[in-house]
């Protein structure tokens, strides 16, 4: 059974004009978005408290925000969370500064006094001192990933698949941040964590498609870098679908059945895979291309008393030209 | 022909078996059970065993097994209910030196336990708990510990007859101002001798002549650890009387501290408990009145107060206080130089020293005791409603023969065993004057919370795992059952490495397992695909199957080393949660790359492969 054909010949490399307007639409949208919507940091990085209760029954968030004001609270904000019975409570860092962790017990007893039976289901308090720490982390992390792809591609592959490879990571994490702030998702740790397996999903598919390209530049004897680059990506589309379908249906799973916590942690991956998958195709081949890339960039030097390279070794039968 | 040798398929079989063993914990749920510990984080007495055994026969509960560590005593029993009853009987027969908790202990059989394996450990925010970042304070350590030099300096001066001008902290050198030149060559001398842990040099002024003193950085050091030691300690005590089954508390970088309270709830009961103070004091015994008589007859001497020691034996101490637990410095186990006999040495500050050489020389031959003093929780049962409150509890912890006049530094001997030693010096420790801590996070998951992320992660695993295993049976056919057996697999050995390295299971690392399924199978479609093409291309079916794994290789290596550096670079960088979520994708990564390749070959070897005449490949 095949979804796709394993023998299509679209020609991806024929609308790399369009993919390049489509991809600059996007990273604009979300530049604009971040200049002017920006991120809703979470409290990891910002700091203050968040104290989620479960009411009996649904409560009304002005009798809530009354409870509040009733405690003296001034800068808060009030959210159900999931369902109408859950409900959360967010303050500030400076809020915070003189109670300390106590904020959050005075919270839940001015909550509790307010209204009967209700259960705390969870509590939040982040230190100024550490929120610094973590956003700091957050974003060395990304850098030290970014850094450690970039040597190892260079190493497997040759510079400029490097530098492709990585346009392509930028990009998608540009957009998929864009998207984060578009859609007002809130960016706290657990967003770091998915960004950074965006990153390594969508490098994963990038290197599928520069492996291909890399044997079919060895073996085949005629053909541009644009023909073989066609070539490859057609002949490795069939997976590239299949994989990030497989993907796509668990982070669905997951998006669905795995509860309000995991929200934007699912969002984020699954918009992650998409535009990954579309960067793959469009993107990484594209700007390896753009570069420069050609047939003897990947020709295994000889050298003597070497092995000989692939293309000798490779029985005539696996060869298709 | 595509035939495995035998030696590959045992090493699949091996790593099938040993993954099945050390998975398996995971499916036997827990047994409700009771954990006996010593209130103080002592070693317990094997004898206790015997003694919980009597206190349950009598009410009549039988645990159905019972497991004596040094650390703890752990019964299980057959349901809830009779280990509720069995820990409000232990509670109340075993007295305050014990806590007495409810834990749910892993019901592993006891041949999956001989051989090490061990269910995973859930994460608070499956579980429930609380989660406390703590920070020492370290600037306030740093100058009280410069302050106790600045008076160490002025009774050391004051005891020389060394007249001075002044003795002070300027950030952090301290500065001695002295007349003259004898004075200042005196004191050097003198401070050199008595306080080794200081730099001097002398630095004269205008009109006077100075000393100015700097404490040697690994002092310092050293004082920061002791004082984040101290803490650890202290917040052991008070959690092992929260009764917390199985409390974490660990140093964090060089001036944090975790603490992870798993079933906690009343995380306001647990803050007040962790910010409570434990102190000391030092008194001398009075031997002039029979401490039996007072506490039978009620009558006690005006200038005496009635005490007893943990066997209940009462002593009658002084009412005036020689030294207190906030001008002790340090205290730790060690053995006497000259018997080698276990004692413990204590450094008091200098105010304390002088009281306590005051003290000495005029009692040499009598007793001193030490008093420990702490605010405990209580919680008691009035008019059937429970009402919680702090008690203090003074209890006398030791009592020692003054042998000679003695100040800033001294020795307890005559202690029974090593063991009794480091007790000791641990009580001193709590006692004493802790360096401030702040909590500086907190997270606290409640009970139903951490059910619905169990029931939710689970679910969300199981049907992503099912709708993966679908897609694939339909797309790929006989292959694509191969790949989800695979894939199953795959889930086991993840599930067997996670109990192995005894990692803890957080709701991201469920997302790791949920990601990595997802992505597992991807080694198998590049194979599935490669083969496809082969097979296209007019090669045979065996030739195929051959070309397909051989190609697809180095494809998935690179792909995989790639997605593995980026889950590295979140373990290093990440913390909590999140380093859940790094080692489930790099444990997962490792794993389909066995299963995927390795093992879905020998599979695909033993249906197709001795098949000479193959037509066609269902794929």
């Amino acid at each position: 059974m095949d979804i796709i054909r394993n023998d299509t010949k679209i020609d991806f490399m024929g609308r790399r004009k369009i993919a390049l307007l489509f991809s600059a639409v996007l990273i604009l949208v979300s530049i604009g978005s971040l200049v002017t919507r920006g991120l809703e940091f979470g409290l990891d990085f910002t700091g203050g408290t968040l104290i989620e209760v479960n009411y009996p029954e649904a409560p009304d968030l002005g009798d809530v925000r009354g409870a509040l004001d009733l405690a003296g609270y001034t800068d808060y904000t009030v959210q159900t969370f999931g369902t109408s019975r859950d409900i959360v409570v967010r303050l500030p860092a400076d809020q915070a500064a003189e109670a300390g962790a106590d904020i959050s017990t005075q919270v839940l007893d001015a909550l509790s006094e307010s209204a009967a039976g209700i259960e705390m289901r969870r509590v939040e308090f982040v230190g100024p001192q550490v929120g610094e720490e973590l956003a700091e982390q957050g974003g060395l992390a990304m850098l030290y990933a970014l850094a450690g792809i970039l040597l190892y591609v260079s190493f497997r592959f040759q510079w400029r698949f490097a530098v492709g490879a990585v346009a392509a990571l930028v990009h998608d994490v540009l957009i998929v941040v864009g998207m984060i702030s578009l859609f007002r998702i809130n960016f706290d740790l657990t967003v770091v964590a998915a960004l950074l397996a965006v990153v390594g999903y969508s490098l994963n598919d990038t290197i599928v498609v520069y492996d291909r390209l890399r044997e079919n530049f060895r073996i085949k004897r005629k053909g541009t870098a644009i023909e073989l680059t066609n070539l490859s990506i057609n002949q490795m589309l069939s997976r590239t679908v299949m994989t990030s379908m497989t993907t796509l249906l668990v982070l669905i799973a997951l998006f669905y059945f795995g509860g309000e916590i995991i929200h934007a942690f699912a969002y984020t991956l699954i918009v992650g895979v998409i535009v990954g998958t579309y960067s793959s195709i469009f993107v990484a081949s594209n700007a390896a291309i753009l570069l420069g890339v050609s047939k003897q960039d990947l020709m295994p030097v000889v050298k003597e008393g070497e092995d000989q390279p692939d293309t000798e070794v490779l029985p005539a039968r696996f060869r298709n030209n | 022909m595509n035939r495995y040798p035998a030696w590959k398929y045992l090493v699949l079989i091996a790593v099938l078996v040993i993954g099945a063993i050390y998975a398996a914990p995971n499916l036997f749920g827990d047994d409700p059970s009771v954990q006996v510990s010593s209130a103080r984080g002592f070693e317990l007495d094997p004898a206790l065993t015997e003694v919980a055994a009597d206190v349950l026969g009598e009410q009549e509960i039988a645990p159905r097994d019972t497991t004596f560590e040094p650390e703890r005593l752990l019964l299980r029993f057959g349901d809830p209910e009779q280990q509720l009853r069995a820990a409000d009987a232990l509670r109340e027969g075993l007295g305050d030196a014990y806590v007495v908790a409810l834990n749910l202990a892993p019901a592993t059989p006891g041949w999956l336990e001989a051989l090490g394996a061990e269910p995973m450990v859930l994460g608070l925010d499956l579980q429930g708990g609380v989660h406390f970042l703590m920070e020492v304070d370290m600037d306030a350590a740093r100058s009280a510990r410069l302050e106790a030099f600045v008076d160490d300096i002025r009774n050391l001066l004051r005891d020389e007859r060394i007249r001075y001008r002044s003795v002070r902290r300027e950030g952090e050198t301290l500065v001695a101002e002295l007349r003259t030149p004898e004075d200042r060559d005196e004191a050097l001398a003198q401070i050199t001798g008595e306080l080794p842990e200081l730099e001097l040099e002398a630095a004269d002024g205008v009109e006077t002549f100075n000393i100015r003193a700097t404490v040697l950085p690994e002092v310092m050091v050293e004082m920061q650890q002791t004082a984040l030691q101290q803490n650890i300690t202290t917040l052991r005590n008070r959690v092992n009387e929260l009764g917390v089954a199985e409390p974490i508390i660990q140093q964090q970088g060089a001036d944090r501290i975790v603490v992870q309270l798993p079933g906690v709830q009343d995380t306001a009961e647990a803050k007040r408990i962790l910010g409570a103070t434990a102190t000391l004091e030092y008194r001398a015994v009075d031997e002039e009145n029979d401490p039996f008589e007072a506490q039978r007859t009620g009558r006690i001497p005006p200038r005496s107060q009635l005490f007893f020691d943990r066997e209940g034996t009462p002593i009658l101490l002084s009412r005036s206080k020689i030294a207190t637990g906030d001008e002790l410095l340090n205290a730790a186990a060690g053995f006497d130089q000259t018997s080698g006999s276990p004692m413990v040495s204590v450094t008091l500050d200098g105010g304390a020293a002088r009281r306590m050489l005051n003290f000495t020389t005029e009692n040499v031959g009598n007793r001193m005791a030490v008093v420990f003093i702490e605010r405990r929780p209580e919680t008691r049962i009035v008019d059937g409603e429970e009402v919680r409150e702090m008690r203090e509890v003074q209890e006398v912890i030791s009592v020692a023969v003054v042998r000679e006049p003695f100040g800033r530094r001294f020795q307890t001997t005559g202690l029974d065993g090593a063991r009794e030693a480091s007790q000791l010096a641990l009580l001193l420790r709590a006692g004493a004057l802790a360096a401030p801590v702040e909590i500086i996070e907190e997270r606290t998951v409640g009970p139903s919370l951490g059910r619905d992320n169990i029931d939710q992660g689970f679910r969300s695993v199981i049907i992503g795992f099912c709708l993966v295993l679908v897609l694939m049976a339909i797309y790929y056919r006989v292959f694509g059952l191969v790949a989800n057996l695979a894939l199953t697999v795959n889930l086991v050995l993840i599930v067997a490495m996670l109990s192995m390295l005894g990692a803890t299971l957080t709701l991201p690392g469920i997302a790791g397992i949920v990601l990595t399924v997802g992505m597992a199978v991807d080694a198998n479609v590049l194979i599935f695909e490669r083969i496809k093409e082969e097979l296209r291309l007019g090669n045979s079916p065996q030739s195929s199957i051959r070309a397909g794994y051989e190609k697809a290789f180095s494809t998935i290596a690179d792909a995989n080393v790639t997605t593995l550096i980026a889950a590295l670079v979140l373990f290093m960088f990440g913390t909590g949660p999140v380093k859940g979520f790094a080692v489930t994708l790099s444990i997962g990564i490792v794993t389909s790359m066995f299963t995927a390749i390795f093992g879905t070959r020998g599979v695909v070897n033993l249906i197709y492969g001795r098949k000479k005449k193959l037509a066609a490949l269902s794929i």
